[in-house]
């Protein structure tokens, strides 16, 4: 078991482990603090699979921009732990649930089946071009990124500045006050 | 010898997803279902990753990009309206949410 093994043993564990304590913890906050933990894990696993512009991505929008949000609003409204009011299940919640989690052990069983992935290795990466014939190529440099989205996703790319614009303007919206011509 | 194969990032990215489901099902607070659901959106990633990485292509790399931008997106404008609901109704707890029947 040499360092690579461990190291992906490490953040594993924790990024599983931070989950769960972030789905069963009382207190919001401590859920999103145990969050931050689990997408830095996912981060640092990003970095062993050697994508490195999307670890620095990971934790700069994630555990920066989106964990920050969540804990400003968590304080802004003032949540605390959870009350003893106990949830009613419904039948058609219970359904859909008994379904889905069906289906999840469907897929488990397929991955471990079919062997998906298990005797495939880590090909090396070679730095020179930019596509092979008709597909873009795994690079660690961050150009290939710009290449692929420059290009190939054009589209894609204005589509997601056109949502975050989008967003924001209804963000805007959402949060302005009703004019008091409305209440009275 | 013991090696990371890509069948460890799949299984990674199964449990990242589960518990993220589950949370999704299990939470009443309508924050931790929003969390939850980034957790979902994150094992994806991981799968999306390892696949990339894999085969060579960038294809899935670029497609975390876009999923990074929607995830963004989704918590600002769910905040939003979390806010929103909370001025209205004073909690962030899902069964206060049926407007349509009371």
């Amino acid at each position: 078991m040499n360092a690579v093994d461990l190291l992906f043993y490490f953040f594993a564990t924790l990024a599983v482990g931070g989950g769960v304590l972030m789905v069963f913890s009382r207190h919001p906050v401590s859920a999103a603090l145990f969050m931050i933990i689990s997408l830095v894990s996912v981060a640092a696993l990003f970095v062993l699979l050697e994508a490195f512009f999307l670890a620095i991505l990971q934790v700069l929008v994630y555990a920066g921009a989106v964990m920050v949000l969540f804990l400003f609003i968590i304080m802004l409204l003032d949540v605390g732990p959870e009350g003893g009011k106990v949830s009613r299940l419904k039948l058609i919640t219970g359904f859909a649930g008994c379904v889905s989690v069906g289906i999840l052990i469907i897929l488990l069983l397929q991955l471990f089946g079919t062997g998906i992935g298990d005797n495939s290795s880590w090909p090396s990466i070679e730095m020179s071009p930019y596509v092979n014939g008709e597909s873009l190529l795994f690079s660690t440099s961050i150009k290939n990124f710009g290449y692929g989205l420059f290009t190939k996703y054009m589209l894609p790319l204005q589509v997601a500045g056109f949502l975050l614009l989008g967003a924001m303007v209804g963000v805007i919206v959402l949060s302005k006050k009703s004019l008091p011509t409305e209440e009275r | 010898m013991e090696t990371i194969t890509p069948q460890h990032f799949l299984i990674l990215s199964f449990l990242l997803f589960t518990v993220g489901f589950l949370g999704v099902l299990i939470r009443r607070n309508l924050l931790l279902v929003l969390m939850s659901l980034e957790l979902m959106l994150n094992g994806v990633n991981v799968a999306l990753v390892s696949f990339s990485r894999t085969s060579l292509n960038l294809d899935g790399s670029l497609f975390v990009f876009f999923i990074m931008t929607v995830a963004a997106t989704e918590v600002a404008v769910g905040l939003a309206l979390l806010v929103a609901l909370y001025k209205r109704r004073r909690s962030v707890f899902s069964e206060d949410t049926a407007l349509l029947k009371n």
